[in-house]
């Protein structure tokens, strides 16, 4: 089986072929948004942070943007710097060349000023562009795929028909030599035991448990009972009474397949095949922490009906809830409402996902594409903002 | 066969309902092939869960043959099995801190 894609010179594939406008502190965002904003065929990437963080957090948002830039949909890239953050330029800069990849800075304290920074920026961002558009797509293998899997405004249909059927296709990709990665770790609690089942060795299950137990103490370090924050009020309106019953819906989404490695937030697996990806459940985060590690496709399923897509990697919306297929039609994609009937298999729901797939990454626009509900994004930090 | 709730493991006490059922309604309840009938005593909407038997305060809750977490009262068959009867057992910070 094979889709269209966009080969670039270092091995990846892209799913999309667009300049990155990425903003480097949360202080540039407005001058990186701007520039998108003009310069067709560009994507900017804005976030909350870069300044006034611990070490530990400046570190990952240098890591973050790298992935960012060096994600395979992003032909080459224009970041957008104010002048005085913390994150550190010239190692960013080092690590998107470390590609071969086209990038160049723009500084707004040295260029002097937002508008004469966004008019540089389009200047540059347009000749990458015209640049970029001379790539063709080309048939490649769909082991070229790596897919981030992630479901939100989850309600009970999540964990009965689309979680199990994207977990048929996410086998589906990995049999064929792709790469598939599970975030959420959230989503994991209560249901660790059951997904330690998959992980290849002793270690990468002491990993999972590690993470689980992190993401849980930090929840609790709060004093009270996370329901309502997890499972959302969403989630118990939908059904779903406590975090154990949102997370053994949750992992349904990795399938049968074995858990290769176990990787940070937002850096990029070293193997092929099942990953675990440390990451948080909310949207913005996890979509970000995927579209870094190097996902150039997310599938997403819904059971209320989320929305939000990312700038430049596709995200596949798939719901079994007949109501919201109906009500929140204009961001859905997949309709497996038929699971839920008892008319169409989990198996072959899975491979109608995975057809989906790869005509997406062929080039068939998402929902959240054609709406321009693409701005779900921001660096997962863990320590205070100072 | 056309079910109007469906149980996922045959360990579960409770059942997920696939339509919005009324109280009193006589619903067919699907496990794998099988099938059973039960009458239930609240209205129960679409996706929410319902007992399948007498659960004891205190008593676990099986879904997906898993523990997804405690009762807080006892639950009558046919009754509504949600946040006001049941509660987690993870991420409580609440309980750590001896409250």
């Amino acid at each position: 089986m094979n889709f269209l894609g966009y080969k670039r010179e270092y091995g990846s594939v892209g799913t999309r072929n667009y300049v990155g406008i990425i903003s480097t502190v949360v202080c540039a965002n407005e001058v990186a948004q701007a520039i998108a904003d003009k310069v067709q065929g560009t994507a900017a990437f804005v976030h909350n942070q870069g300044c006034c963080q611990t070490q530990i957090d400046i570190d990952r948002v240098n890591e973050v943007l790298i992935g960012l830039a060096n994600n395979p949909n992003i032909a080459s890239v224009v970041l957008v710097s104010l002048g005085c953050e913390s994150t550190n330029i010239e190692l960013v800069i080092e690590g998107i060349k470390a590609k071969g990849k086209w990038v160049e800075v723009v500084v707004i304290h040295e260029i002097g000023g937002a508008a004469r920074t966004i008019a540089e920026g389009c200047l540059i961002a347009q000749e990458m562009v015209h640049k970029a558009s001379i790539l063709k797509r080309e048939p490649c293998p769909i082991s070229d795929l790596m897919l981030g899997l992630k479901c939100g405004s989850s309600d009970t249909t999540s964990g009965l028909a689309p979680n199990p059927a994207l977990g048929v296709t996410s086998d589906l990709i990995v049999n064929a030599g792709g790469t598939s990665i599970l975030g959420e770790v959230t989503e994991f609690i209560g249901a660790e035991h059951l997904l330690c089942k998959h992980a290849k060795s002793k270690e990468l299950e002491h990993k999972i448990l590690d993470y689980v137990k992190k993401m849980e103490s930090r929840a609790m370090s709060v004093g009270c009972d996370m329901r309502g924050g997890q499972p959302t009020g969403g989630n118990i309106k939908g059904g779903l009474s406590t975090i154990e019953e949102k997370s053994l819906g949750a992992i349904a989404k990795a399938g049968e397949s074995k858990i290769q490695e176990v990787c940070e937030y937002g850096v990029k697996p070293t193997k092929k095949g099942l990953v675990v990806m440390d990451s948080p459940g909310r949207e913005p985060e996890i979509l970000t922490g995927l579209a870094a590690a190097g996902c150039n496709i997310i599938a997403f399923t819904t059971g209320r009906g989320a929305p939000q897509g990312f700038p430049f990697v596709p995200v596949v919306k798939i719901t079994g809830n007949k109501k919201t297929w109906v009500k929140m039609r204009d961001h859905m994609d997949i309709n497996l409402q038929e699971v839920m009937d008892g008319t169409l298999s989990i198996p072959d729901a899975g491979k109608q996902i995975l057809e989906n797939i790869i005509e997406t990454a062929s080039g068939q626009k998402t929902k959240a594409e054609v709406s321009g509900y693409t701005r779900s994004m921001n660096i997962y930090t863990v320590g205070p903002i100072i | 066969m056309t079910i109007d709730a469906i149980i996922l493991n045959k360990l579960d006490n409770v059942a997920t309902a696939l339509r919005d059922i009324k109280e009193g309604e006589n619903v067919k309840i699907g496990l794998a092939d099988a099938e059973t009938g039960r009458k239930l005593s609240e209205t129960i909407s679409y996706g929410h869960k319902f007992a399948l038997k007498k659960i004891k305060i205190k008593e676990n809750i099986i879904k997906y043959g898993e523990i997804i977490g405690c009762a807080t009262e006892e639950i009558n068959a046919g009754m509504h099995v949600h946040v006001h009867n049941i509660e987690s057992l993870r991420g409580r910070g609440d309980i750590q801190s001896g409250e």
